[in-house]
């Protein structure tokens, strides 16, 4: 009786929440997931049309090529920078912890004020081609060329650098000490301690860290659409442009195709990475 | 040795990666002249190459005195964000702080099938739930309201997910000596629960309030009128010839976020956390 009892206000107190969430995401979903088999002005039955016709988009394939693009080249150099400096930050304490901070800092900064800055280093006049003309390059307009995809890695790095240092600081400081004076009175050198001390015991934390970082990835759309606008240098033109236009366009059947696809495929990474690291260990 | 190099270097990184907001600071105490100077050919105003000083030479503060009295359209838009920010954390705790309870403390059924859910849901970017939200609020009548940007960011399952992790660290004896001395389940959670899982719901609120300080998505898809709009679309409107308002509103607008990540820092670390540490 006792439990049966509380069970009921445990429901009670998630009620409130879950009854928004229900509302404005949940079933709104589900309708969304029927549109994307339906034709969006008549409401029709049109079966896998939508997605055929998503496939043949262009635009389409262009902006699945550079996300994957940008997020295959972002995440593992984010990983391995934060990693890098955490390593060091954790032996130089006091300093250590007030640099922690300095690059957590662009973590709390609004993207709408370093847009300013943005638009004065990478303009074709700009710092940035001062300084490649200085080092015998040339000026280039670096948003409207090739270049903009890096300025778009430049900007998600220096935002998540912080967010990703902590964590593995976190994970870092986990590890019992003991287990480096064991090994170091066998003889064991720095680098052998990180490889078979350090990154096996990292293992867990590599996981989320991954998670983590893809998802803050999709971020960078703020960085890229305040900067380059709606239809920026075709580099970066990534998936969140091509769903913000169609919207704006109203294509709605394609916009819904896509957003069904997209949760399969961001819940297929994130089981399919979990399942991996799990087999693993 | 090699320990001094590695800090010395590691300190310049550093200083480079906090540069950018020294960068606004020193751009917005610059007179409109020194401005041209030195951006005037990225900002099409003139001809001279680009140039920067790390101090401004003739420091004023006209810029934020313009900002600040001649600008209404400013204040608008300040207010703006203020509103969206605080409707949504003021949403995120009246809904967010009990539903965290109920999944840290009780069992019932269901419980692991709505988690995991609650946990998808916090992992979609915002783009996979645009059309359901907009659809929805549609249907409800309140786009290009403000109410369309702050109920979606209400219900968000990000701050329960925070809140869950710190409630969870609640040892069950007080719990159970509380029920034994007669507490009721409402009581349990006003004055145990919320005290103590205080620097939970404190970290909710700190990567809360960066998140919807900061929003750009929602207000641009939900919003259509101008007068609507928060600091984070109005900024980059501003024309280049008027540099300095812009970099003092530049600046206005990053104090309170600096505010809240200098007062808070260690809440954002122990939040940041909280979302990794294996269960």
């Amino acid at each position: 009786m006792g439990r049966r009892k509380h069970a009921l206000t445990g429901i009670l107190f998630l009620l409130p929440s879950l009854a928004g969430v229900c509302i404005f995401v949940l079933i709104p979903f589900l309708d969304v997931t029927l549109r994307s088999f339906q034709n969006a002005v008549t409401r029709t039955w049109t079966g896998l049309d939508n997605y055929r016709i998503l496939f043949r988009t262009p635009a389409f394939r262009l902006a699945v090529k550079n996300t994957l693009r940008f997020t295959g080249i972002c995440i593992p150099l984010l990983i391995c920078m934060s990693l890098f400096i955490s390593v060091f930050l954790q032996r130089l304490k006091r300093l250590g912890s007030l640099l922690k901070s300095a690059f957590l800092l662009p973590m709390a900064v609004p993207v709408a004020s370093v847009v300013l800055l943005w638009r004065v280093t990478f303009h074709e006049d700009g710092f940035l081609s001062l300084l490649a003309v200085s080092t015998g390059h040339e000026a280039v307009d670096w948003m409207n060329s090739g270049y903009a995809f890096w300025v778009l890695v430049f900007s998600y790095i220096w935002k998540n650098l912080g967010y990703d240092i902590v964590l593995w600081m976190a994970g870092l400081s986990g590890i019992p000490y003991n287990l480096y004076e064991a090994a170091r009175v066998d003889g064991a050198g720095e680098w052998t301690c990180f490889f078979k001390i350090t990154l096996p015991s990292l293992k867990p934390v590599l996981y989320t860290i991954t998670v983590l970082s893809f998802l803050n990835s999709f971020k960078v759309f703020r960085e890229g659409y305040l900067a380059a606008g709606d239809y920026p240098d075709e580099s970066m033109y990534l998936l969140q442009h091509l769903f913000n236009n169609w919207f704006r366009e109203m294509d709605f059947d394609k916009l819904a195709a896509a957003a069904v696809l997209m949760v399969l495929v961001i819940f297929g990474l994130v089981s399919l990475l979990k399942r991996s690291w799990d087999l693993e260990e | 040795m090699s320990k001094k190099i590695a800090g010395f270097l590691l300190l310049l990184l550093g200083a480079a990666v906090c540069y950018p907001i020294f960068f606004l600071f020193t751009g917005s105490l610059m007179g409109t002249g020194e401005l041209q100077n030195h951006l005037g050919a990225a900002l099409s105003l003139g001809e001279q190459p680009m140039s920067w000083s790390l101090l401004p030479l003739t420091p004023t503060l006209r810029h934020y005195v313009q900002l600040l009295l001649d600008s209404p359209e400013f204040f608008h838009m300040f207010w703006n964000s203020a509103a969206l920010t605080a409707g949504i954390l003021a949403g995120q705790l009246l809904a967010g702080v009990p539903a965290a309870w109920g999944f840290a403390r009780y069992a019932f059924p269901f419980k692991k099938l709505l988690f995991t859910l609650y946990i998808l849901l916090m992992m979609m970017p915002f783009q996979v739930t645009m059309l359901s939200s907009y659809l929805v609020l549609s249907e409800m009548q309140l786009t290009d309201t403000l109410p369309a940007v702050i109920l979606p960011g209400a219900f968000s399952t990000f701050p329960v997910f925070i809140m869950y992790r710190f409630f969870c660290g609640i040892p069950q004896a007080l719990m159970d000596a509380a029920r034994i001395d007669g507490a009721g389940e409402r009581d349990i959670f006003l004055h145990l629960g919320i005290p103590l899982g205080s620097s939970g719901i404190v970290s909710a609120v700190v990567l809360g309030f960066l998140e919807s300080w900061n929003l750009i998505e929602q207000p641009l898809t939900f919003l259509k009128s101008k007068k609507l709009w928060p600091l984070s679309l109005y900024l980059p409107n501003i024309s280049p010839e008027r540099a300095g308002i812009s970099f003092a509103a530049s600046v206005v607008t990053l104090l309170p976020a600096l505010m809240v990540f200098l007062c808070g820092q260690d809440y954002l670390e122990q939040g940041i956390v909280a979302a990794a540490v294996k269960e």
